[in-house]
């Protein structure tokens, strides 16, 4: 019998990060507020008073001196987790992720590993000042050298930050902050599946839906939306947005003909332009509509009276849906 | 802090003596070992220039002049203590026994760097300004962490040294490293070559205060040295990697020396700066200087001719194995780029194989030609 508990999504990789911690004494966390505070959404409460400040505490409020430093401590050998506060501050760190985590591998034809995660809340629908709401994952999966991942439940964040921690390479794990205090059931025991696939969350046979992140639960409303309209949507969690588990996608879209991918990012240069490419190169003669894509919009973020309107909903997949069946 | 007079004369100042018990501890093969190097360095520089010219490097990056500060200080760190260098420190990499072929391997564009760090203990050079800073800190913090510093047991404990030019330390992750240095106590040393010129732009366009104080306000003491004086940056960097790794926390030091070539032989200095500039800081050169202290101390021709003909070996060896380096295999490319099985990066592979198989296949190494055919543009 399964060892499951009910979990909320800031909860799981809280017990994540916990268990990871208590495996491998090398696992350090560390960034702005994530010590007596526990973060400012509370995702690492209660890891200071069981591990101590050796393996987690307050760096200075300075980005690029956080990811900088977690590069030299994993020369040293550690594992370090680092947390950029909002996605929106993370800028400063850019050189040091883009330029130096992601390409000290190759640079030392191996002589290092970078076993660094970045942990990144991201996203919108929160209500929050400017700055506080975006979707940076186009920057970090156009990197070579770093993976980029994103949960979508409480099973998945559980066990992806474990997977994460334990991967080889840099990892930039983008949490769905909006979804944090979604309730799922998580089971102790056993990893759904490797960290870099895409999972099938919904079957259906007319539309598939690729998506990720906070917009999977969106995709599955309007899933049941559709259904209540005699409209069969299969809803693919992508899960990994570097590498992309593009076969499970061209699986999906060779028996339903229709693709649908969306995120809140804007859809210029982003996640569902490389996803609508590729699939229309590997599933041209499987077709029956070009492949849409639906995202927030390509301007900044805007304020939070107008987030309603940015943010990609049911109702607009729909609309998307209503568009790849009218060929 | 100056030990060796332009003359060559040795003197301790009296504020500086506990600097001085360094140098008491050095026997005349140290002294001899410091001249060798330097001077090994700078044919070796010399040398390399001339490659370049030749269209042998896409790009050379000289440190003479510097001699003094990175010989000086490189034989100051411990054996077993970590170096994160910039892009010129070729005079600090023999000192901890970098092979000299694999920093040319880097600008001739062989690969990107080439050395093993974890054997060396010399890290890859950092061509983004300042961002070694960080690394050479977190790297420090984790010796914290992992108790081994200050316990007094001397094959227990180790420091990390950074160095960097006064231009990276306008860069924010300077500054960002000296404030987590400086709050987690790390045993490191920030070694500063303030060679006056970064490229066309004069110190004193990055500083309006001695850079030995720029760490003060971050709670990193610092101290000036006179970066020509290989006595002196030996002692200075000596004793404060020795307080660092007994835990007494980081220090700044900034060695004061002269870029007398251009920043890479893609630069023209004679653009901005004069020539009697040059020649006051010629007149100060290094190399000159520890000459004439050596020969006041009784060392006689004999040792200069020996040095002097090897160097000439060295130039032609370097010449020879410079003409026999390989031109790298197409799929040197994809390597490492991830330690773990990447997707993107087999089907990217596995296509340039195909395609340059469907032309003949790839083989870089059988035109005879070593010639990168093109000139330096960085």
């Amino acid at each position: 019998m399964s060892n499951s508990v009910e979990l909320a999504i800031a909860k799981a990789i809280n017990a994540g990060m916990r268990k990871s911690m208590q495996e491998d004494e090398k696992v350090l966390v560390f960034g702005e507020d994530v010590a007596q505070l526990g973060g400012v959404f509370r995702v690492t409460e209660g890891l200071l008073d069981e591990f101590g400040d050796k393996r987690i505490f307050n760096s200075p409020i300075a980005e690029s001196g956080i990811v900088g430093t977690a590069i030299g401590l994993a020369m040293r050998g550690f594992r370090p987790v680092a947390e950029i506060q909002f996605d929106g501050f993370i800028y400063p760190a850019f050189n040091q992720i883009v330029s130096q985590l992601a390409k000290l591998t190759n640079r030392s034809e191996g002589s290092f590993q970078m076993p660094v995660v970045i942990r990144v809340p991201y996203g919108g629908g929160i209500g929050a000042v400017e700055h506080h709401s975006e979707s940076p994952e186009a920057y970090f999966a156009h990197t070579a050298g770093l993976r980029v991942v994103s949960p979508s439940n409480a099973n998945d964040a559980y066990w992806m930050i474990q997977q994460a921690i334990q991967s080889k390479d840099p990892v930039m794990f983008f949490e769905p902050k909006r979804r944090y205090w979604q309730k799922g059931m998580v089971n102790l025991d056993q990893a759904p599946q490797p960290l870099h696939s895409a999972a099938t969350l919904r079957q259906g046979k007319d539309v598939t839906i690729a998506t990720y992140g906070p917009m999977v639960v969106t995709a599955l409303q309007a899933a049941e939306l559709a259904a209540s309209e005699g409209i069969n949507i299969e809803v693919i969690d992508m899960r990994s947005m570097s590498p992309i588990d593009f076969g499970h996608i061209v699986e999906s879209v060779k028996r339903t003909g229709r693709l649908i991918v969306t995120h809140e990012a804007g859809t210029f240069v982003s996640i569902s332009s490389e996803v609508a490419a590729k699939i229309a190169e590997l599933c041209f003669y499987h077709l029956e509509a070009p492949v849409i894509r639906v995202g927030g919009f390509d301007v900044p973020y805007p304020a939070a009276k107008l987030e309603e309107l940015y943010l990609p909903d049911a109702d607009r997949l729909m609309e998307a849906v209503d568009r790849v069946l009218a060929y | 802090m100056q030990l060796l007079s332009v003359d060559g004369d040795f003197s301790v100042p009296k504020e500086h003596a506990g600097y001085a018990e360094f140098v008491r501890d050095l026997r005349e093969a140290d002294f001899l070992k410091f001249y060798r190097d330097m001077a090994r360095i700078r044919r070796f520089d010399n040398e390399a220039t001339a490659l370049q010219r030749q269209g042998q490097m896409g790009l050379w990056v000289p440190a003479i002049g510097q001699e003094a500060a990175q010989i000086g200080s490189g034989y100051g760190v411990g054996p077993n203590d970590h170096i994160f260098p910039s892009y010129r420190e070729h005079g600090v990499a023999i000192t901890h026994g970098v092979d000299l072929m694999s920093i040319v391997k880097m600008f001739r564009g062989v690969n990107h760097g080439g050395w093993n760090p974890n054997e060396t203990r010399f890290h890859l050079y950092a061509i983004v300004l300042g961002t070694q800073a960080l690394h050479a800190t977190g790297y420090a913090m984790g010796l914290n962490f992992e108790g081994r510093v200050g316990t007094g047991i001397p094959e227990n404990d180790l420091a990390v040294i950074t160095y960097f030019g006064d231009g990276a330390t306008a860069e924010g992750d300077i500054s960002e490293a000296f404030l987590f240095a400086a709050t987690h106590k790390t045993p490191q040393v920030f070694f500063c070559q303030n060679n006056q010129w970064a490229i066309s732009s004069p110190v004193g366009t990055q500083t309006t205060v001695p850079l030995f104080k720029r760490g003060e306000g971050f709670g990193v003491p610092g101290v000036r040295v006179d970066g020509n004086d290989v006595l002196a940056c030996y002692a200075v960097t000596k004793k404060h990697m020795d307080d660092a790794r007994a835990g007494l926390g980081p220090t700044l030091v900034e060695a004061l020396t002269y870029r007398i070539g251009a920043h890479t032989t893609s630069d023209d200095p004679s653009k901005y700066r004069d020539a009697d500039e040059v020649a006051h800081w010629q007149a100060k050169d290094p190399i000159s200087r520890f000459e004439k202290f050596l020969r006041k101390q009784g060392v006689g021709q004999d040792f200069f001719d020996e040095v002097e003909q090897a160097g000439n070996d060295l130039a032609a060896e370097l010449r020879e194995a410079t003409f026999a380096l390989k031109e790298p295999a197409l799929e040197d490319m994809f390597d490492h780029v991830y330690s773990e099985p990447h997707p993107l990066i087999e089907e990217q592979r596995a296509w340039l194989l195909g395609y340059e198989e469907s032309l003949g296949g790839h083989n870089p190494n059988n035109d005879g030609d070593n010639s990168l055919g093109y000139g330096g543009t960085a």
